[in-house]
């Protein structure tokens, strides 16, 4: 596999990350040697294996679907880069 | 009003920094003992260790934040909690917390531009049970940034330096938990290990560090890496440090859905056990090229000290050691590249001051908040997660992590426990490795196979390497095994000194 300079700029854009053309070219580089010590992983055979998604064995807890947490709006929105009347701001989406 | 603080305690009968001095080699049960006998106050602790943290950290930038006042007032809280005979184990000590523990009213930034104004508003899990039993916040830990580094170089905040060579990295991601314990700015601290962050910067700093078994140190709070390998620890000088330590750290929390809902333990109940008969699997895998020379030499010698302590030695296999950094680095960044994609600029954490639409700002805020190591690793987290690539890269490496697990699974049939070394080399140089991301990743290759399995994994001191610099002894163990771990490091540490050497020119 080899990646481009495109797939680098795709991803980029996917991961919502703004990246220079010489950014993207470092990335492509170094990408490139890490995906060189990922492809060790394609020479075995694994067809036969479950993947392994979690270390324990065990089901997902549910709980009752209430009310546990207070309201915290005000401390929370306290640390938000930009607030008003409650509600977080950002630019203007809908046209 | 309750009376607490300096008041309630005899004068002292000898000078205090000289006290200070032989408090800094002390074990956290001898700091307890003088707490509980009003030889000293939990305020006069903290604030001799917060002297030294003064004194020292200009120089090894182990601490992001330190809040004289905050610590104070918690010191005054224990001594209270001491006067009235409410003392636990810790109450009173100082502990330095690693900068991804969300800690409230204090600056948690996990070594990142992007959380580099983020007062948490709220508690981590670790952090409510560090509370809860009278420790002292004595500050913040450097980090690499999101835990992401083997050197704690890739932190917003600066490289931390290794206590025992100032030119020399720390390891990472804990490295500043590990230098603050190996310089003795605190009797322990904590740390998370994803793919050896506890351990390797144990090692490189000469100290002792444990990763539990995946689930038993609540992830509530601390900032989320890779979810599936994440485990927090906690690092000290010896293993019966860790042992109280961990008795804090460990318990069920509903907060976090993968944590463990079992009885709890006394870490501390088998520490004095004999050795005899334990059988140690050394795996040929780990004792091949790659290891340097005197990191062999000293764990060979540690081995031999094992054997003198009446265990037995067995040679085991893990055939699939070399997929280990292969299948990490599919996996860490995959779910890197989902938990980070909540730091968007819009309820907390850095926003960019300029931008034109709303995607321009989150392209902007996560270009400006993130450091290259990260964005590399959302990167390729999100490559092999993208359409087309899911299977032949991120399922086969959730297989090859099956067949990880199974050959430890294998190794336990013939042995206790399972030993070699912590890192392929002793502490490298600041910058050596830091344009080489390949390069860095290798020097995780001993201890990222137990968090793909989920075991615990342990680093203690085992001597030196040319350069005087430290070696780590890498003991694993199998599930829920960690009282036997610390007991086989204890034994360890009743008939050697390692672990309580320190750099000559730190000591005062």
């Amino acid at each position: 596999m080899s990646l481009s300079l495109d797939d680098i700029k795709r991803v980029a854009n996917l991961a919502c990350i703004e990246v220079s053309e010489t950014e993207a070219a470092t990335a492509l580089i170094q990408l490139s040697g890490i995906f060189g010590l990922i492809e060790q992983m394609q020479a075995v055979d694994t067809s036969a294996i479950e993947p392994m998604s979690h270390a324990q064995d065990v089901v997902q807890r549910l709980r009752d679907d209430t009310v546990t947490e207070s309201d915290q709006r005000e401390l929370f929105q306290s640390i938000a880069p930009k607030t008003e009347a409650g509600l977080y701001l950002v630019p203007k989406v809908i046209e | 009003m309750r009376q607490h603080g300096f008041g309630i305690h005899p004068p002292l009968f000898y000078d205090l920094s000289r006290l200070a001095n032989a408090m800094l080699n002390s074990s956290l049960k001898q700091l307890s003992t003088l707490l509980a006998a009003k030889k000293i106050s939990s305020v006069e602790l903290t604030g001799e260790f917060l002297k030294r943290v003064k004194a020292l950290n200009p120089d090894y930038n182990a601490f992001i934040t330190i809040d004289e006042k905050i610590s104070l007032a918690q010191a005054q809280t224990a001594d209270a909690m001491i006067a009235s005979g409410q003392a636990q184990p810790l109450t009173g000590i100082p502990i330095a917390q690693k900068d991804i523990f969300c800690t409230k009213g204090w600056l948690t930034t996990c070594g990142s531009k992007m959380l580099s104004n983020f007062v948490s508003p709220y508690d981590a899990g670790v952090i409510e049970r560090f509370n809860a039993a009278g420790a002292v916040n004595i500050g913040k830990t450097n980090m690499d940034e999101f835990a992401m580094g083997s050197s704690n170089e890739t932190s917003f905040y600066g490289p931390v330096k290794n206590p025992w060579d100032i030119t020399a990295v720390p390891g990472g991601s804990s490295g500043g938990s590990a230098c603050a314990v190996a310089a003795r700015m605190a009797p322990a601290a904590t740390g998370t290990d994803t793919g050896g962050s506890i351990r390797q910067p144990a090692a490189l700093c000469g100290i002792s560090g444990i990763k539990p078994t995946y689930g038993l140190v609540s992830r509530y709070g601390m900032i989320a890496f890779a979810s599936s390998l994440d485990q927090g620890g906690p690092m000290a000088k010896s293993a019966e440090d860790l042992a109280l330590m961990l008795n804090v750290m460990t318990g069920f929390d509903t907060r976090d859905s993968t944590s463990l809902q079992r009885a709890s333990e006394d870490y501390m109940r088998d520490l004095a056990k004999p050795l005899q008969g334990l059988r140690i699997g050394l795996p040929k895998e780990y004792f091949v090229a790659g290891m340097s020379a005197d990191v062999a030499r000293a764990v060979e010698a540690a081995i031999t000290e094992y054997r003198r302590l009446g265990a037995e030695t067995v040679e085991v296999s893990l055939p699939n050691t070399k997929l280990s950094i292969p299948v990490y680095y599919v996996l860490a960044p995959a779910e890197a590249s989902s938990n980070l994609s909540r730091f968007d600029g819009v309820r907390y954490g850095h926003r960019a001051p300029e931008y034109t639409n709303l995607n321009d700002m989150y392209q902007k805020s996560r270009a400006q908040g993130f450091g290259a190591e990260v964005k590399r690793r959302i990167l390729i987290g999100t490559y092999v997660l993208s359409h087309g690539y899911y299977d032949a890269y991120y399922i086969q490496a959730q297989k090859l992590r099956r067949l990880i697990a199974q050959d430890f699974a294998a190794a336990f049939a013939q042995c206790d426990i399972i030993m070699g070394p912590t890192t392929p080399t002793t502490a490298f140089a600041l910058g050596e490795k830091s344009g080489n991301p390949v390069q860095m990743y290798l020097s995780d290759t001993y201890t990222i196979a137990t968090n793909l399995a989920g075991l615990p994994g342990m680093s203690i001191p085992a001597g030196f390497g040319d350069n005087n610099r430290p070696v780590g002894l890498h003991i694993i163990g199998n599930y829920f095994t960690e009282a036997q771990m610390l007991n086989v490091a204890h034994q360890y540490q009743q008939v050697t000194d390692w672990h309580i050497r320190m750099p000559d020119k730190l000591i005062t």
